[in-house]
């Protein structure tokens, strides 16, 4: 490529990333270490582009850690990255245990089936998330779908209350996330050879044990990868818990979106994303790692 | 993998498929409720869809929502294209660790971050936030998922079909244009596609980058079912659901018949 070419292809993507991504995080960070004022913006030091590179360092200057102190002293904060971490955990295992045998049950089916079976967990990634999880408002809800027929059979007397607890936001991630799972353990089966098992059999293994020996471990990559794809973006969801968590269920993304919208402290609000981003860093190295060593074993 | 399609793998695709897809079908059942009520059926009606179609409201918000869409997937596909050639075939360049990584990030980072530091710099610059602001964050975050789709065209993309147009004459960009584009094209029209499809759906980015002036549909949907289930919504949900269903099946046919035909070509070539 010629020089002047080249360098207008690399710098127009490049300047875009760095002025709205980079910049962006650095005056989150900045705010989260400024103080909170009762003004419009609420917090100081403001940048003013007016008064040049002074005003930039001014704005740059006056390093404070209180919001982080103000984090670790009051427990609704450290409450709701816990429990944000406990829902994302238990509700990532949940999803692998009934994603498995969906993607299990995909390649093991006839050859024919399976463009349409790949539609069939494709299609929901296109339909609107926000409207996905609001179908479940409908269902869980006292008088709602679920409870209704559960009394028409007679297994329940009372109406359970289901939606605005825990279990709902188990329930809408689980169902959110759930082609995040299949679609990786699934392409990891669909590669495995077939010969392995039939060895494993005829050297006297069960049916059990083959799957037990041979094709879990062998699908332990599409496993390890489906999991960071629904812990991850199950740590800062937003939509479920305000949708199906009531306010007995304490999540961080949503107790950033109210620190921001409902309390206007700005400075915190940064501040709690500055953690939510430092918990995060460790599943996406991870993850990271995961796929590079998969895209070594592929060649 | 040698296929065995046993009792447990068609009861647990059947379960698992009930679960993904019974909720809609309530969503969509209950759209032609009559009566207001959540669960209890009042009757066929239609008419939350009249509701619908003459709430002002509504139609202000699915025409910014559509604005926004266009515009953020159309730029953020011609700079999710040029990230993408620059990280497969630019080489070496100062700060490409940096490039990469700043183009990877939005696909893991939080919603609610982003949102937030959109918002932040958007006053800090002192922009008027409002529709502009919202289809600058939108180009921002589809760019990264369209550099993605077209780097993983990119990178099984014979480079010597490049080199060869570069050999007879062409430049660079004429080689980009009459050969590298025409290849990769589906990939870029994907991105396109997958760009819009989040743009559309898009909540919690829009919220913070949208100032009191702006409201997307997503917005609008979230602050009316917030208390509760509302009919009027399930009309909504059930007219997107299907213009994406016939999307997504119409587009699936197509692919499949563009496989047959190409299959088709080489046997006639293999005979030939």
């Amino acid at each position: 490529m010629t020089g002047l070419r080249r360098l207008v292809l690399i710098l127009t993507p490049y300047s875009w990333l760095i002025f709205f991504f980079l910049i962006p995080f650095l005056i989150v960070v900045k705010i989260s270490l400024s103080n909170t004022a009762l003004s419009i913006p609420p917090y100081t030091p403001q940048l003013d582009l007016a008064q040049g590179w002074a005003g930039v360092k001014d704005f740059f200057g006056n390093l404070d850690f209180e919001n982080f102190s103000f984090l670790a002293s009051d427990p609704l904060y450290y409450t709701a990255y816990l429990s944000s971490l406990k829902i994302a955990l238990i509700s990532t295992f949940l999803t692998l245990l009934i994603g498995y045998p969906i993607a299990y049950g995909m390649a093991q089916a006839p050859d024919e089936w399976r463009p349409t079976l790949m539609m069939l967990v494709i299609l929901p990634f296109w339909t609107s998330f926000l409207i996905r999880i609001y179908a479940w408002m409908g269902i869980l809800s006292n008088e709602g779908f679920l409870n209704q027929f559960l009394l028409w059979t007679g297994i329940i007397d009372t109406p359970l209350t289901i939606l605005n607890t825990p279990t709902a936001v188990y329930i809408g991630i689980v169902y959110g996330y759930l082609p995040f799972m299949i679609l990786p353990i699934y392409s990891a089966l669909e590669k495995l050879d077939g010969s392995l098992i039939e060895a494993a059999e005829d050297l006297g293994c069960s049916k059990a044990s083959a799957f037990w020996l041979v094709t879990l471990p062998l699908s332990r990559p599409g496993m390890i990868a489906g999991c960071f794809l629904v812990f991850i973006p199950a740590l800062g969801e937003f939509v479920i818990p305000s949708l199906l968590g009531g306010t007995s269920t304490l999540m961080i993304g949503k107790t950033l979106y109210e620190e921001f919208f409902s309390n206007r402290d700005w400075p915190v609000a940064s501040a709690v994303a500055v953690v939510l981003l430092l918990i995060l860093i460790i599943p996406i190295i991870l993850f990271q790692k995961n796929e590079e060593r998969q895209r070594e074993a592929n060649g | 993998m040698n296929r065995r399609f046993s009792w447990f793998n068609a009861t647990s695709l059947t379960l698992g498929f009930a679960f993904l897809y019974l909720p809609i079908l309530i969503l969509v059942l209950f759209s032609f409720n009559a009566s207001k009520l959540v669960a209890v059926w009042g009757g066929f009606s239609t008419k939350w869809y009249v509701e619908l179609i003459h709430d002002q409201a509504f139609l202000d918000a699915a025409w910014v929502t559509l604005k926004v869409a266009v515009v953020s997937s159309t730029v953020a596909t011609v700079l999710g294209t040029m990230a993408a050639y620059v990280l497969m075939r630019a080489g070496r360049f100062l700060g490409r660790t940096l490039f990469s990584g700043m183009i990877y990030a939005p696909l893991v980072m939080p919603d609610v971050i982003m949102g937030l530091a959109f918002l932040l710099l958007f006053i800090s610059i002192g922009l008027d936030r409002g529709i502009f602001t919202i289809m600058l964050a939108h180009t921002t975050f589809t760019m990264c998922y369209v550099s993605v789709v077209v780097s993983s065209r990119l990178v099984t993309f014979d480079r010597s079909l490049e080199e060869a147009a570069l050999d007879l004459g062409c430049t660079p960009f004429d080689a980009f244009r009459s050969v590298t584009l025409p290849i990769i094209a589906p990939a870029v029209i994907s991105g396109w596609l997958l760009a819009f499809t989040l743009s559309l759906d898009d909540l919690v980015i829009a919220s913070f980058a949208a100032g009191p002036s702006a409201t997307t549909l997503p917005m609008k949907v979230f602050s009316s079912v917030r208390l509760g289930v509302n009919p009027e919504i399930n009309a909504l949900s059930t007219i997107m659901i299907s213009i994406v269903t016939v999307g997504v099946i119409s587009a699936s046919l197509f692919t499949k018949r563009q496989i047959a035909r190409a299959r088709a070509d080489e046997q006639a070539a293999a005979r030939g």
